[in-house]
């Protein structure tokens, strides 16, 4: 944590606000995002209970599984969230935009460019939280080796059509939100505490509501009116029991004081006023409401079943489809609020201008999401369920080039950042007061010039350290030479300049400039290509086996 | 119950520390003679166990061989005879260093030990990519491409630089150096370029990390994340594991706690006895804090400056002073190192001496506190780039001095043993006061992996041994 973020905090925790962190928006957000709110079954683990899904803030489809241990209806469901996801993720498929890339050529072994294109948009999943995320890898590792009846003829339970192709997507959502930076899939407590900082730990901060009351707390007029987060006619029994602590919440801090009513408060029948953003859902609702309408719609399931004659059948019916319109207005009313919450959370973040260098790697993103639709396209298999040690190499060599690239392009595009890495000596910034050309000792001299810089940061320059600022977007390098007699940075320059003994128009500071400099490289590059997966080493095991992986075998827990 | 290293020179790295019960060390070990001269001749083991690492690199049938080296054990030295002996056998050799610091320094100790052998260093194209002194010497040949270095005897370089190494002929043979600190995947983009390999570190000093999570891939033998060596001993489980048992550097009063708290079932002895080394001062104490515990590190090898309790910011600027306090006394009593290779006392200068610290921000402070009273020349820097280096006399800002939590960076074994195990005389611990119930507020909470293999010992264990054999060496002090 930067010491600017620390401040924050204590900020936050005296004004009883959040306190801004960033100046810009450092993810991008797509045009039309698709919001997934999925709760899980207690004590089930991947066993969903239902979700609000979709791409329309005002008309979300709520899929609800009335018996989460029927896999039959568990399976309904997921034919239904397919139809729901896979043409959202699909209608970006076909607009595309011609592009290049660098391939090894098979024959020569050498690097060249290749006519390719790229999608020019590409979905975007938001969840809840960082739970919500890992839940779509259970969805995706449950599915993506299912067998439908066509792939396979005797699987002894056929997945429905679509099911086992959204299992690969879902596990390439989960996949790349691993990728430090990208925001494919995001979940939205972390969109929001990369740009605000509130006054309670960061792990009350996955709490949607508390950390939405922080930042934007109900009853200020900011809002738009969802902010006041009910549960089911409960308003009531909240003004009561909270009249007083909302008067002191003036004086302590809103924001404080609505982020403990968001975690804690509850009606009078014991149920949290602000359902917990999910997967899980809160014991007292699965115990009180949730257990008691499931054992109501087995009674009736039983009924059906039982039934001798027809009006009596008719009536069980009936008793079936009201157990079931019961659940799925408790599901509702669990998903909804934070259905609402995110789509808040979104407008927030929307106000915010998007930082620069967002947009380059939402096209990474992009470039993602074409390869996956490629590798979907040309039929390879599901991804394995482990990976092999190349590419779990390679996965780890992308990640932290991603990250040392996020690192640098959020202080370069956000101030309040490059202030946490200059009060960390990692940059500096200051006026230039001198500058003295000079020049290599080569035959065809270049400049060298040397730069003072009179600054009040302390950076944690090493002998000869090479430090870069940012020239009209691209990096420019420097070494450091030493201090002079008042304690100014004594730089030289060493490159963009031109190919000339004079350096080019506007390559050199001139006195009086403001620079920031960086000890951090401003584009890090990604290391050395590995080898190829049928080329691993003695010391790694060899190369993998072959083929692809079977599907799940059919275990006694499947058929509970 | 602890493996005897005059037994054996195989370490066991299949030891399963549960055979063993909890880790319970015998404190009274500290206090006895390391050796007895008679049943035990640190030149002989040593020699000894060099022997059988050269006997299996060069006439053995395995692809790779191990060698665990506890610090100060001569890992270096191996390195450059098994080096010259297989050049001298006629195969090309390629060596594995982690950084370009460590790669000059074993071009320039190839050259001191054979001057007309015809040495590679391969460089990165970065300006100023090796050490100048390489210029001087006429049989090594410098360049950025492999290919220039072809049919050399020995070619140096970093895992870096060789990972971008494509298309050449594999070398018959390798050295990877400092492979505990190598990580999988850098082993993994170098692998290919050799038959076989003598891998060389040592297990105790800091793990390899990663600047993202990798928890994902925990558990797998080929985990990029993990060292290079728990990777190729988890694919080729026979290959033959040796271990240096004895340490040069560390004086008789340092090895045994060193020993026990950091290498409990591979221990090592020190290689010179009680009396063959000291540290005196021209300037009697003046009974400051600071004086006081020099007196105490003079004497007795090991000295913790005590401050009072308190939670306080990572640059603590009463620590950070009573460091450079220590610093500066150390220099202005007149410091006078006896050991065996000179009789004669020579003078404690400021090169001789290190301050180690576990962040770049705590450094940065000791160095700005050292620069008010002026002294000039004391290395001053974490523990990562301590890895390695040798000292008479060490100065420790504790890692977890004044901190309110225990964070696995900071109770990580691996630092602890780095910052304790740089000297050759005398380790000064600065420190607040409360590590010890600190430790035990915050027991580690790691999520257990499925398929890691658990680490022995682990950073809690180590810390507390360290302190209380520390607490026996303690000056309070209030500045």
């Amino acid at each position: 944590m930067s010491l600017i973020h620390t401040l924050a905090r204590m900020e936050a925790v005296e004004s009883g606000r959040a306190q801004p962190l960033a100046t810009v928006r450092h993810r991008h957000l797509a045009a039309r995002p698709l919001v997934f709110v999925p709760l899980t079954t207690a004590g089930e683990a991947g066993a969903p209970l239902g979700a609000l899904v979709g791409a329309d803030r005002d008309r979300p489809r709520l899929l609800v599984v009335p018996q989460p241990r029927d896999r039959d209806l568990r399976f309904a469901f997921l034919a239904d969230l397919a139809e729901e996801l896979l043409p959202y993720v699909d209608s970006f498929a076909d607009d595309t935009e011609p592009a290049e890339r660098t391939e090894t050529d098979p024959e020569t072994g050498k690097r060249v460019k290749v006519e390719t294109e790229l999608c020019a948009d590409a979905p975007q999943l938001i969840v809840p939280s960082r739970a919500g995320i890992e839940f779509v890898r259970l969805l995706g590792r449950s599915m993506r080796f299912r067998r439908t009846a066509e792939q396979d003829p005797d699987a002894p339970y056929p997945a429905p059509p679509r099911v086992p192709l959204l299992g690969r997507w879902l596990t390439h959502f989960a996949e790349r939100a691993r990728v430090p930076g990208s925001a494919l899939v995001a979940a939205m407590t972390e969109l929001l505490s990369r740009h605000w900082a509130t006054g309670q730990s960061s792990l009350e901060d996955q709490h949607l509501g508390a950390l939405l009351a922080w930042i934007d707390p109900p009853g200020e007029g900011s809002g738009d009116g969802s902010g006041t987060v009910s549960g089911d006619g409960s308003g009531e029994g909240e003004s009561e029991g909270e009249g007083e602590s909302e008067g002191e919440s003036k004086a302590e801090g809103l924001g404080a004081a609505a982020a403990l009513r968001a975690e804690t408060a509850r009606d009078a029948a014991g149920q949290l006023l602000c359902p917990p953003a999910g997967p899980a859902t809160d014991p007292a609702f699965d115990n009180k409401l949730l257990a008691p309408a499931m054992e109501r719609y087995d009674r009736a399931r039983t009924a059906v079943a039982a039934a001798e004659d027809g009006p009596a059948a008719d009536r069980h019916l009936a008793e079936l489809a009201a157990a079931e319109r019961e659940i799925a207005a408790l599901v509702e009313s669990r998903t909804r609020p934070t259905w609402d919450a995110v789509w808040r959370g979104l407008d927030l973040l929307a106000a915010l201008p998007e930082g620069e260098r967002a947009a380059e790697r939402w096209t990474r993103d992009r470039w993602s999401y074409t390869g996956h639709r490629d590798r979907v396209l040309a039929g390879e298999p599901p991804q394995p369920r482990v990976d092999d040690a190349v590419t779990a190499a390679n996965k780890l060599a992308t990640r932290e080039t991603a990250q040392a690239r996020l690192e640098a392009q959020e202080a370069l595009d956000d101030p309040l950042v490059m202030a946490g890495r200059r009060l960390s000596g990692e940059a500096f910034g200051g006026e230039v007061t001198e500058i003295v050309m000079a020049y290599t000792d080569s035959a065809r001299p270049s400049p060298r010039p040397l730069v003072t810089l009179r600054t009040d940061d302390a950076p944690h320059l090493a002998e000869r350290a090479k430090v870069h600022r940012s020239l009209a977007g691209k990096p420019q390098s420097a070494q450091f030479v030493g201090y002079d007699e008042e304690g100014g940075v004594v730089l030289r320059i060493l490159d963009k300049m031109g190919r000339g003994k004079e350096p080019e128009e506007g390559s050199v500071p001139v006195k009086g400039d403001r620079i920031v400099w960086t000890l951090f490289e401003h584009a890090p590059r990604g290391g050395p290509s590995l080898p190829e997966p049928d080329d691993t080493p003695w010391t790694h095991g060899g190369p993998p086996g072959e083929g692809a992986e079977a599907p799940d075998p059919v275990t006694p827990e499947d058929v509970l | 119950m602890i493996p005897d290293p005059t037994r054996t020179h195989r370490a066991d790295a299949s030891f399963d520390p549960s055979v063993f019960g909890p880790s319970t060390f015998d404190r009274s070990t500290f206090d006895r003679s390391p050796f007895d001269r008679s049943a035990f001749d640190p030149s002989a083991e040593a020699a000894r166990a060099t022997a059988a690492i050269l006997h299996d690199t060069l006439h053995g049938g395995a692809r790779g061989v191990v060698v665990d080296s506890p610090p100060g054990a001569g890992k270096s030295t191996l390195v450059v005879n098994a080096a010259l002996e297989l050049a001298a056998a006629g195969r090309p050799l390629m060596v594995v260093a982690q950084t370009n610091a460590q790669v000059d320094d074993l071009v320039l100790r190839l050259a001191e030990k054979q001057p007309d052998l015809p040495v590679g260093r391969l460089h990165s194209s970065d300006a100023d990519p090796y050490d100048k002194a390489l210029d001087e010497l006429e049989h090594v040949r410098k360049s950025a491409k492999a290919a220039d270095l072809a049919g050399l005897d020995v070619v140096i370089s970093t895992a870096a630089k060789w990972a971008h190494v494509k298309n050449v002929e594999p070398w018959r043979h390798a050295i990877v150096d400092e492979a505990y600190q190598m990580r999988s995947d850098a082993l993994l983009a170098v692998a290919g370029l050799f038959e076989r390999a003598l891998f060389v570190g040592d297990p105790g000093q800091l793990d390899p990390f990663a600047i993202v999570g990798s928890e994902q891939w925990a558990g797998l033998s080929y985990d990029p994340s993990a060292s290079a060596v728990s990777t190729l001993l988890a694919h080729n489980p026979s290959l033959p594991q040796h271990r240096l048992p004895v340490s040069w550097r560390l004086p008789a009063s340092a090895a045994p706690l060193v020993s026990d708290a950091f290498y409990p079932y591979t221990r090592f002895r020190s290689g010179t006895d009680h009396g063959d080394r000291s540290l005196s001062f021209g300037v009697p104490s003046d009974g400051s804090g600071p004086d006081r515990v020099l007196d105490e590190a003079a004497a007795s090898g090991w000295g913790l400056l005590e401050l009072p309790a308190r939670h306080t910011p990572r640059t603590d600027p009463e620590a950070v002073r009573a460091v450079a306090e220590v610093v500066r006394r150390l220099l202005d009593r007149g410091g006078a190192t006896v050991s065996e290779r000179s009789p004669d006392p020579a003078p404690l200068t400021a090169d001789r001496i290190a301050v180690g610290t576990a962040h770049r921000d705590q450094a940065a402070a000791v160095r700005a506190a050292l620069a008010e009273p002026a002294v000039t020349g004391v290395t001053v820097d974490t523990a990562n780039r301590l890895q390695g280096r040798e000292y008479d006399v060490t100065v420790v800002l504790h890692p977890l001095s004044g901190r309110p939590d225990a964070t696995a960076f900071h109770l990580e074994t691996g630092r602890l043993c780095v910052l304790a195990s740089r000297h050759r005389q005398a380790c000064i611990v600065v420190c607040r006061a409360g590590v010890a119930e600190l430790l035990d507020e915050h027991p580690s909470t790691e999520p257990v992996q499925l398929g890691v293999t658990v680490k022995f010992p682990d950073g809690w264990e180590a810390n507390h041994a360290v302190l209380s054999h520390l607490a026996e060496h303690r000056v309070p002090y209030r500045p």
